[in-house]
């Protein structure tokens, strides 16, 4: 388990936008009549994109859409790590994945830059506030490890030098390209695919 | 080796078109209609026939579970996919939902003709969220097709819907997944009652590994018999692999069950890094599983019956390779560290016995420990093991024990080592 607390400076309110309440609406709507807590998840990521973080107004604004108790969206907001307590860099907060696969891969390398070029801790913002960063646990992506996910995207096939270059490229507004780093396509072998050597197409034969 | 011709994930590295267009040009949605009108008990038997072993970790055949479904229950029926694709070394779900989501789909809708369910939620983890996605694009063209929705061309009204989590791996276990979509923290249940009777919003539920359910299609247009004569008795058809660490060339692929471990890494990774004989150990089905050490590993074969028999398991066919430079104390205390993480903290064994274990791990990792430490760890997996709601407890001490048991000696050795650092220091 981890420890994980509200932020203790909190802005006043919270409001979805129109265009994200439309969409909550939306949302709500796909589950049966009654069951309108099943959308808890997708109302606090929506809020977390328009905020940045997940705040405690959201929490409640929330709570009161749904018609569930504050507590139990307090409970889900603190249990689901994915939704970010506290202010995150406004350029980029970078996830670095830590677990055994990334770590074989050389991922802790990866956290000791992070230390060096953005903060000495992780939740911790850089001295301009662009940037942040923590260590999760598995991203789901172990065939191209190491990978740091930002925002929607991950970046893959990593090493000190790739990771170096698309520090440099987000702090000077560069684009950047999400997925493999290397070039690679997807997980498919680095030298080429294996398999799947013709066309894709196919006869479904029925036997 | 596993023919092109017998592969059922053909656009596994997305070279081709993901979209309806490309996934029909490659079979899928090929006499759907036809399939449903065979019926519910067809679809189950040939299901049956084939041996399809759940992919999901824990290799459940997946006929089966469907017959567990009750039989004229006044209550809907749910069809619940997992895509919470969490394990460490797992990979393969991301493949099929970005570069094959049709294939997902339309397995949806047999499985959930086979179980009489109108609505399917797949739950995705919250970190896949280009993956959701290409997803709910998938699935907006098959509303849009007519291929699935209300009054569809196939005969059976479905809905599907695209649900995601937030970060928190034991939403992978069925019934904290089930909790998750009500709006709860995802902690699992109590079994029994088990989700076939008493699931999603206390409705009949089955829970399919996504990979079990993408498979459909192509079993049932290509017959039980057909996925039956691939692999090993017992151990049928094709599964995904996915291979990490220290092999030269980290990859998915797709491949018969049973096949070699070795002719796996050296065929499609490029060998191990430093060549076959660096390798140190292996981990063959995620993290959760115990380590199987190198001279093992020569003969071994990859699938659900090979792997028990050494005390480890498939699970999810997510292999992990470590060479000898690795330090496995520190490999292991890096999974402990993951579960103690990842533990919901409902039962006392597993949210305690794993930040126990992670920090007597990470004493021996600097040979900071006494020896008699080691039979203490390993007496304290034992508490945890078989102890809680969940197999996340059971997860978390297995590669533990897997370390105590083949690496006994290395960690006595650091504690030695370390010893002998503080003794000569302090002269």
């Amino acid at each position: 388990m981890a420890v994980r607390r509200l932020h203790p400076e909190q802005p006043l309110s919270f409001a979805f936008s129109p265009d994200n309440l439309a969409w909550a609406k939306r949302e709500i709507a796909k589950y049966p009549p009654g069951k309108e807590a099943s959308a808890v998840i997708a109302l606090l990521w929506r809020a977390q994109e328009q905020e940045g973080w997940t705040t405690e107004p959201a929490i409640r604004a929330i709570a009161d859409m749904l018609g569930m108790a504050y507590i139990r969206v307090l409970e889900i907001a603190t249990f689901y790590t994915m939704f970010q307590l506290a202010p995150v860099g406004k350029t980029a907060h970078l996830q670095v994945c830590g677990t055994t696969p990334c770590m074989l891969r050389g991922s802790d390398a990866l956290i000791e830059m992070c230390k060096e070029h953005i903060a000495e801790h992780p939740h911790e913002l850089s001295p301009d506030g662009q940037f942040s960063w923590e260590e999760v646990e598995c991203l789901g992506t172990c065939a191209n490890a190491p990978v740091v996910q930002i925002g929607k995207d991950t970046y893959e096939d990593l090493d000190p030098e790739l990771f170096d270059k698309l520090l440099h490229d987000l702090r000077t507004g560069k684009p950047v390209k999400a997925g493999s780093q290397t070039g690679r396509q997807a997980s498919c072998p680095a030298g080429g695919p294996t398999t799947l050597l013709g066309d894709a197409r196919r006869d479904t034969e029925k036997v | 080796m596993l023919q092109d011709k017998d592969r059922i994930f053909r656009n596994l590295y997305g070279f081709h078109d993901w979209r309806l267009a490309g996934a029909r040009a490659r079979g899928a949605w090929d006499g759907t209609k036809a399939l449903i009108e065979r019926g519910q008990d067809w679809i189950i038997n040939e299901m049956k026939t084939s041996g399809l072993r759940g992919r999901g970790g824990a290799g459940f055949p997946t006929g089966l579970k469907w017959s567990f479904m009750p039989k004229n229950d006044p209550r809907p029926s749910y069809l619940v996919i997992n895509a919470d694709e969490s394990e460490p070394g797992s990979c393969k779900d991301r493949e099929i939902m970005r570069h094959d989501p049709h294939l997902l789909i339309e397995g949806a809708l047999l499985a959930s003709f086979a179980m009489k369910a109108h609505t399917c939620f797949i739950y995705i983890r919250g970190e896949f969220i280009r993956e959701r996605e290409r997803l709910q694009a998938a699935v907006d063209e098959a509303y849009d097709a007519k291929l699935i929705g209300k009054d569809n061309e196939n005969g059976w009204d479905f809905d599907i819907v695209v649900h995601h989590g937030a970060g928190a791996y034991i939403c992978g276990e069925e019934t904290a997944l089930i909790e998750s979509i009500e709006g709860k923290k995802g902690m699992p249940r109590l079994k029994p009652p088990f989700p076939a009777n008493v699931g999603l919003y206390g409705a009949p539920t089955t829970v399919n590994n996504v990979e079990s359910i993408a498979v459909v299609p192509d079993i049932l247009r290509r017959g039980g018999a057909w996925f039956a004569s691939l692999g090993k008795p017992n151990n049928t058809g094709t599964k995904l692999f996915q291979i990490s660490g220290h092999v030269n060339n980290p990859c998915v692929v797709e491949e018969e069950m049973g096949i070699p471990l070795r002719e796996l890494i050296d065929k499609h990774c490029g060998g191990v890094r430093g060549g076959w004989d660096n390798l140190l150990c292996a981990i063959p089905g995620g993290s959760s599983m115990p380590m199987i050490p190198a001279e093992q590993c020569n003969d071994l074969t990859m699938d659900f019956d090979a792997l028990v028999k050494l005390k480890s398991g498939l699970g999810t066919a997510a292999v992990f390779v470590m060479d000898k430079s690795t330090d496995i104390i520190k490999a292991i205390t890096r999974i402990a560290y993951f579960y103690k993480h990842e533990s919901c903290g409902q039962c006392t064994p597993c949210r305690e016995g794993t930040g126990w274990m992670y920090r007597v791990l990470e004493r021996m990792q600097h040979g900071e420990a006494e020896k008699r430490e080691i039979d203490l760890l390993f007496n304290v997996t034992k508490q945890v093991e078989g102890h809680t709601i969940c197999a996340l407890g059971d997860a978390a001490a297995w590669p533990v024990q897997g370390l105590i048991r083949n690496y006994r000696h290395v960690i006595e050795e650091r504690i030695d080592a370390h010893r002998t650092a503080v003794k000569e220091a302090a002269e």
